[in-house]
């Protein structure tokens, strides 16, 4: 089993969800964050007075998949997050143990 | 507003409405169907009765008069809805400060704004309104007099020479209760408190604060009012605010500056090496509906103030009072585009509430391209006034000195340039702006001032960091992860 953590422009959320349904992924997890990488932030400007925003809005999607699905998956979201230009985000994989679900207290990839 | 004894003065222009509301009245009353010509010699009759009405000393005796009956209830009436207009203006004042204050000192900032309420409208009936309307009990010159405790009006009372038994006292001359017109003076009043409440927000000690805007409600905000409004010196010398560009706005201003040199910026606002952090509001469609708020109850205020439900005048204001406002918001937001390349929505709506306080003191008396010009001036002049601030640290999170001290200060004098009323004159607007508003600060900077060096003024370190909801009250305004038991 791995995790995808995948840290996406937040109005490619829809796209990058449909992409990962269509593979037949049930289940994924997202949140939203603040973060930068080498697009670094912005300058707002409030009551006259300026000041630099670094950390920029961002989406976290959070899946959990058995080995197999794994290339499938990845090429799906680095296809549907894509916009070419600087700030599109990026994804990370790692192993995952053990998964349990909770209401019939299945585990492994059964209960992924 | 209208000077108390100013009742002959328009009563000419009621002339035409009392005899229009005579006339179906006059026909009723005849049986049979009447010529033109009678109802025309009727209307003559009731039209020169009418020019010196007989003094009514109880509402039986006015309920017997036709003509001026009907009058009496509208005018009594608008009063009454006026006053209620005013009151929603301090459910604008809750949101706007909580909109452009940080989400941990919500509680806190809704907490002054509902305290306001309560201590204006009470102080006012204690003694606020007899201190701002003493009638002919002056103590000192025609700077400070008394009427004595209580609103004034005894309704059990049986004299009927008392002043008490009276439907208005004597030398009132106001078509309405003393009752109407107590609320809206007292919905007023709460107003010059709630102004400090925005500018030393986040940072001030509940308790000490609480005790400063009782204090300033009760005593200082009455006493300048009486200067003017209850027919004192400054009347006398014939100073124009009509609804109160300094007398509440100004002194709201000028007491939250007196505040905010004593309290000193909010942590964080300004960093050691010199650079302003801007420290940003967290929610602006509640500041948003704030000012809309605000701008609603303004028709109430301005409104209000022509103390009768007079056409002319109160069409006259409600267009002056909306043409300033819109104004303001163009102002403060084109030259905030201009100077910062961004239109700021803080910004523009501090411009609607500039022009809206500009426009107060000569909303009766100066023409709609003036109502524009001074409205479209204090936009700018608050966007301006906002930057300066800043710079020399005088931290005012909402804007409350530029908005209500500022552009109060320029609706008065721009009284004395715009009205069409040759008698008010620059100088003497300039006299009575510069005397009520030195008078406000030098008040606020001793009762703070002596609130600092004895209860304090300013919350710990650690509680504004922490916020002072959890602080002052132990309350949160968004408890997001409240525990929900399930049972």
């Amino acid at each position: 089993m791995k995790k995808i953590e995948a840290i996406i422009k937040p109005f490619k959320l829809e796209e990058v969800k449909d992409a990962l349904a269509d593979l037949g992924i049930e289940g994924m997890t997202v949140s939203e964050v603040k973060g930068f990488g080498r697009q670094k932030g912005h300058t707002e400007i409030y009551r006259g007075s300026e000041y630099t925003v670094d950390f920029l809005p961002k989406i976290k999607i959070e899946v959990v998949l058995g080995d197999a699905l794994l290339e499938g998956a990845l090429a799906a979201i680095v296809k549907a997050a894509k916009t070419g230009k600087i700030g599109d985000g990026k994804v990370f994989v790692s192993p995952v143990e053990e998964a349990i679900r909770i209401r019939t207290d299945e585990t492994g990839e059964k209960a992924v | 507003m209208l000077k108390r004894n100013s009742k002959l003065a328009f009563l000419a222009a009621i002339l035409a409405t009392a005899a229009w509301l005579a006339n179906p009245a006059a026909a009723l009353a005849q049986e049979a169907p009447s010529t033109t010509i009678v109802a025309e010699e009727t209307t003559a009759v009731v039209a020169e009765e009418a020019e010196e009405p007989p003094p009514y000393t109880s509402a039986e005796q006015l309920a017997e008069m036709p003509i001026l009956y009907p009058k009496f209830m509208i005018d009594n009436l608008w009063i009454l809805i006026a006053a209620a207009f005013v009151l929603m203006m301090h459910l604008g004042f809750s949101t706007l400060e909580t909109g452009l204050c940080r989400s941990k000192n919500t509680v806190n900032v809704l907490t002054k704004n509902l305290f306001i309420v309560a201590a204006g409208i009470l102080t006012y009936a204690a003694v606020g309104f007899s201190l701002m309307y003493p009638g002919d009990s002056w103590i000192a010159g025609k700077f400070l007099g008394f009427g004595g405790f209580g609103i004034g009006y005894d309704p059990t009372a049986t004299d009927p020479e008392s002043v008490f038994n009276k439907l208005t006292p004597a030398g009132y001359a106001l078509d309405m209760t003393t009752w109407a017109d107590f609320i809206f003076q007292a919905m007023f009043a709460a107003t010059a408190a709630t102004i400090v409440s925005g500018a030393v927000a986040e940072r001030v000690k509940l308790s000490s604060f609480l005790i400063f805007a009782t204090l300033l409600v009760a005593i200082s905000y009455p006493i300048t009012g009486s200067w003017q409004w209850g027919a004192g010196w400054l009347s006398d010398m014939g100073f124009k605010d009509f609804a109160g560009s300094t007398l509440v706005h100004g002194v709201g201003g000028f007491a939250a500056l007196a505040c905010v040199l004593i309290l000193g910026p909010r942590l964080g606002k300004y960093l050691p090496d010199g650079s302003i952090k801007p420290i940003l509001g967290h929610n602006m469609p509640l500041a948003a509906i704030g000012v809309f708020l605000l701008f609603f109850g303004w028709f109430g205020f301005n409104g209000g103030s022509v103390l009768s439900a007079d056409p002319v005048l109160v069409s006259l204001v409600f267009v002056t009072t909306a043409l300033a406002g819109a104004a303001g918001i163009i102002g403060a937001m084109f030259t905030s585009w201009i100077i910062f390349k961004k239109p700021d929505l803080s910004m523009s709506l501090n411009g609607a509430l500039a022009g809206l306080v500009g426009i107060t003191a000569g909303a009766d008396t100066v023409t709609p391209t003036s109502a524009v010009i001074i409205g479209l001036l204090a936009g700018i002049l608050v966007f301006v006034s906002v930057v300066v601030l800043d710079r020399i640290k005088i931290d005012d999170p909402v804007g409350a000195i530029s908005v209500h001290g500022i552009c109060g200060i320029w609706g008065t004098l721009a009284v004395g340039i715009f009205s069409f009323d040759p008698e008010h004159k620059l100088m003497t607007q300039l006299i009575g702006t510069v005397s009520i508003l030195a008078f406000t600060f030098i008040f606020s900077l001793i009762v703070f001032g002596a609130l600092k060096f004895t209860l304090g003024v300013r919350v710990s370190e650690e509680e504004e960091n922490e916020g002072l909801d959890i602080g002052e009250h132990g309350q949160e305004a968004y408890p997001d992860f409240q525990p929900v038991a399930e049972s």
